[in-house]
């Protein structure tokens, strides 16, 4: 089982040029599980969670990985505990996918080191948790659009960190690969009990997936904690501007929101 | 050509642009082009007393500074017909392709009638200046339908990063070739590598005179193109949709900018960024009506040329430095200026 | 930590079989280059208008005196042969770190306007104020160094875009050159072999003096390449991944610009901008080692490879003698033609 770590946001600001895109914003996120970040285009959840792994330097405010601030900590020690997936990873032109996962250890090698046991091990190890040990000599053009980003997963896993950050892992996949990628991530959280925070366009599944769900709107905390408690219609109203019905999802257990449109409304189910 | 309401396009390209405020830059433009005209002739790397200059004017060549503003006299006419071709040229290159970046030298075919000139001259002993002038036009048809076919390949058509881009490895492929032949040549290789630069120093009212009919053509085949290029500039299916024959259309204008081009670079060489600057400036003034672009575009091509010329004259006296490299260190920075104004989705 | 991470089985054992396979595969490749380029460099001794035999170089290189082969051998082929290796591995080098930093074929220090810098300033100390040697190789390094600054600059805008940095880097080339050919126009003599060095690149005439910037070049910046080679391919990965996995993005391409300018910068004040060999090794060496993995050394060796060969064909392939900037021109221009339309066609990122 991996530690579990503390990240704590502190009264976060940030922005880009002129632009102020997040204020004052406080987060807690639990150790060992999964949280899920949503909000409108542009409400700032990308920017956050940029932030978070030390990618984008705040105005003012913390972001702290055990009580210590990110930003001041080595870059390769930081990298050794917390993992980020960005949003267009790119993979350079006709490599191997056992080399890409590979690139994944740079942060526990020095300079001068040459690859050990534990690499492979570990690379091996993240083929085997991603189910892409048979795409292993394959090259990662080759792939489909869920099997690379599960090879991506690979790569971040064989990191080997604990905290894992992910922006939109989902969003350029069809829906049997999104499904795939987040039962996958799931898995991780239950057997290694990695800390998983990831943004999700995609509501409904968010609220599924997450132990720990966060609305995000005009760049603070609208609402966060059990999905079942953050996703409401006033929520829905309050982020995305929409009105809607949330019920509990026969399949799951966990609420689902179902939009109210000008069109396609049944007698008596509106607000 | 069109068969719906002929205002109807011009129009929608009209609106906000009172046409007073257009014959008033009219007016400037003929203003400045007289002024520099008269500078040109009376401005040079020498020193010359006014005496003279209007003795020279009468036709006498009696003492050298005479005759130096005798041979300005040609130089000036060069320097304004070579000005007003390459600026046309460039507007309606950047018409056809839809491109803000299109210019006779980023596309390479300035490369590809210096090619055709140079290949001309070391293996078949042309030397007459109408000679020079059809395979220069040769080249500049052969340069622009390859970059053009290059830069078209694959995803979204010719953006302007692929034509510059495929403009500028061609023109680094000519520019080789060019050396390579050049190189064992020491004949011809002196007087190829100064009308390689790019000036109008050497003129004469003979080689004009040559040039002449090749530009005249490619002047009034331009200019009569300006309707379609507004149309074109919608897209080529919406052109299609109000009756214009696109394919043909385009073709049209492509040869004449051709001939323009090449007849420019036979007499006067390569001189790059003319036509990329003259239509942007001229589109800040007046707009992107064509029928208005392409004239503003010719008569300020001709007034940025002749400026050049004369500013050449004066910075490095008693020599010169020619023209074609002023043009590239004042066209380079504007390029530059044009590409970071661009947002990245268009190019 | 994962310290319970079983280090036994099987899948790592299949793991890293195969990761040895493909490098046992890359070192057999460089073993090969090397073998070319010191036969290139060999018969570049050895072979020529006259012929001398290998004892009579070997004797030339030991410090002996040996009738004509001193000369021609000692004088002449060899500092021409040793400046075209260094020079070839630093346009090679610093070809193949821009290239794959900027993530871009295109984006290669010849065709963004670096060369032509450098080219520039070389011609400006030899001609306007009339420096020579070392000096001229520093006037080149700051050269490089502004330009590339300069680019950056004027591409950057919330991050640097790279089609904007090439566009931007073709114009600052072509505004360099044609201050390069002002400069030589204006020079006292008017010599095509001149011109052609500093718009091209040319060995001939290459003495000693002129050949020991280029060593110390190499001897000082080639290390410092060499150890950031994993921290540059992080960099393909993209900024957000490479930084993510503990890289210090900017930090990096900065050490990998300064090094990178300075092999070309001092390779170019000393035998000109060969024109091509930064653009094509990275891409050759891509074709022979594949893509993938680090192109650094191969590149290095490709780019070595290529000025030998270019220049030796150049002085005796043809009737005239042509300088190896000629020879990789004509042969280079089609490729970087062949190369767009190749990306053009599938798709690729330009």
């Amino acid at each position: 089982m991996t530690a579990a770590h503390t990240l704590v946001v502190e009264d976060l600001e940030l922005g880009y040029g002129g632009r102020t895109v997040v204020e004052s914003l406080d987060l807690v996120v639990p150790p060992a599980k999964i949280t899920c970040i949503v909000g409108a285009n542009a409400c700032g959840k990308s920017t956050l969670l940029r932030s978070m792994s030390r990618l984008l330097a705040p105005r003012s405010g913390h972001v702290l990985l055990d009580g210590k601030d990110v930003h001041r900590l080595p870059a390769k020690q930081l990298a050794r505990t917390l993992g980020l997936l960005p949003q267009s990873p790119i993979a350079p032109e006709g490599i191997v996918v056992a080399d890409l996962v590979g690139r994944g250890r740079h942060p526990h090698q020095r300079v001068l080191s040459r690859w050990s046991r534990e690499d492979d091990a570990a690379v091996a190890d993240a083929l085997a948790a991603t189910h892409t040990t048979e795409l292993a000599e394959r090259h990662v053009d080759e792939l489909s659009g869920g099997q690379r980003q599960r090879v991506w997963i690979a790569m971040a896993l064989a990191q080997q960190t604990d905290v894992l950050l992910l922006d939109e892992p989902t969003t350029f996949l069809d829906v049997s690969h999104q499904i795939e990628v987040l039962d996958l991530l799931t898995d991780l959280n239950r057997s290694r009990g990695t800390t998983i925070v990831m943004v999700l366009h995609d509501l409904n599944l968010a609220a599924r997936y997450a132990d720990y769900l966060v609305a995000i709107a005009a760049g603070d905390v609208y609402a966060a904690g059990d999905p079942s408690d953050v996703l409401t219609t006033e929520t829905v109203r309050a982020v995305f501007g929409l009105d809607s019905h949330v019920i509990s999802d026969p399949v799951s257990g966990k609420p689902l929101m179902l939009p109210l449109g000008r069109h396609h409304v049944a007698e008596g189910a509106t607000v | 050509m069109t068969v719906t309401q002929p205002d109807s396009t011009s129009g929608a390209l009209t609106t906000g642009r009172p046409t007073f405020g257009r014959l008033l830059w009219l007016l400037v433009l003929a203003g400045v082009l007289v002024a520099l005209t008269v500078m040109s002739v009376v401005i040079g790397s020498r020193d010359v007393e006014w005496s003279d200059i209007l003795a020279a004017l009468g036709g006498s060549t009696d003492n050298i500074g005479q005759g130096a503003v005798a041979k300005r006299i040609p130089r000036t006419v060069l320097a304004l017909l070579v000005g007003a071709a390459l600026g046309l040229a460039g507007a309606v290159m950047q018409g056809v392709t839809r491109n803000p970046l299109a210019d006779p030298g980023i596309l390479g075919v300035n490369m590809g009638a210096s090619l055709a000139v140079v290949v001309g001259m070391a293996y078949f002993g042309l030397w007459t200046q109408t000679s020079m002038i059809w395979v220069a036009i040769l080249g500049a048809g052969i340069a622009a339908l390859f970059v053009y076919t290059v830069g078209s390949l694959g995803r979204g058509g010719a953006t302007p990063l692929k034509l510059a881009l495929s403009g500028a490895a061609t023109s680094a492929a000519f520019a080789s070739f060019i050396t390579a032949v050049v190189l064992p040549r020491n004949d011809i290789a002196g007087s190829v590598r100064s009308w390689q630069i790019g000036g109008v120093g050497g003129a004469s009212f003979d080689a004009v005179g040559q040039a002449l009919p090749f530009l005249a053509v490619g002047f009034v085949v331009s200019l009569l193109s300006a309707r379609s290029l507004n149309s074109l500039a919608l897209g080529d299916e919406v052109a299609a949709g109000l009756g214009e024959r696109v394919a043909i259309a385009r073709g049209i204008a492509a040869l004449g900018a051709v001939l323009l081009c090449g007849a420019a670079t036979a007499i006067a060489g390569p001189i790059a960024f003319v036509g990329l600057v003259v239509p942007h400036l001229c589109r800040m003034l007046i707009g992107v009506d064509n029928r208005w672009l392409l004239p503003f575009s010719a008569l300020t091509g001709a007034a940025l040329l002749t400026a050049a010329d004369i500013l050449g004259r004066i910075v490095a006296r008693p020599s010169e430095i020619d023209v074609g490299i002023i043009t590239a260190l004042i066209g380079a920075p504007f390029f530059i200026y044009i590409v970071r104004r661009q947002k990245i989705r268009e190019l | 930590m994962t310290a319970t991470l079983d280090t036994s089985t099987s899948g790592t054992d299949t793991v890293a079989a195969n990761r040895v396979r493909r490098g046992r595969r890359r070192r057999g490749i460089i073993a090969v280059l090397v073998v070319l380029v010191a036969a290139a460099f060999a018969a570049s001794l050895m072979f020529g208008k006259t012929f001398y035999p290998p004892s009579d170089v070997m004797r030339v290189i030991l410090g002996e005196d040996v009738p004509g082969a001193s000369f021609t051998v000692g004088t002449l082929r060899i500092p021409r042969t040793v400046l075209a290796v260094v020079a070839g591995i630093c346009f090679g080098l610093g070809g193949v770190t821009f290239q794959t930093m900027l993530r871009n074929p295109l984006a290669s220090p010849d065709i963004i306007g670096i060369s032509s810098g450098a080219s520039a300033a070389a011609a400006f100390a030899i001609i306007v104020l009339s420096l020579g040697g070392s000096q001229v190789s520093a006037v080149a390094i700051v050269a490089g160094l502004a330009v590339a600054v300069l680019i950056y600059a004027l591409s950057f805008r919330n991050g640097v875009a790279g089609t904007r940095l090439i566009l931007i880097g073709i114009g600052i080339a072509a505004m360099l050159d044609s201050l390069t050919s002002y400069l030589l126009s204006t020079a006292a003599t008017w010599d095509l072999q001149e011109t052609t060095r500093w718009l091209t690149g040319s060995l001939n005439g290459t003495t000693w003096t002129a050949t020991v910037p280029v060593l110390v070049a190499l001897a000082v910046f080639g290390p410092v390449l060499l150890g950031q080679t994993r921290n540059l391919s992080m960099l393909q990965l993209g900024d957000d991944t490479a930084q993510a996995l503990g890289v210090r993005v900017e930090r990096t391409r900065i050490v990998l610009i300064i090094a990178a300018v300075g092999l070309i910068a001092f390779a170019t004040a000393a035998a000109g901008p060969i024109a091509f060999v930064a653009f094509l090794s990275g891409p050759i060496a891509a074709r022979i080692v594949g893509p993938g993995t680090s192109l650094v050394v191969p590149a290095a060796l490709v780019g070595a490879l290529l000025v030998l060969v270019a220049d030796f064909c150049g002085q005796y392939a043809f009737g005239t003698r042509y300088p190896v900037g000629v020879v990789t021109g004509v042969l280079g221009a089609p490729y970087l033609v062949y190369l767009i339309i190749r990306s053009n066609r599938s798709g690729g990122s330009l």
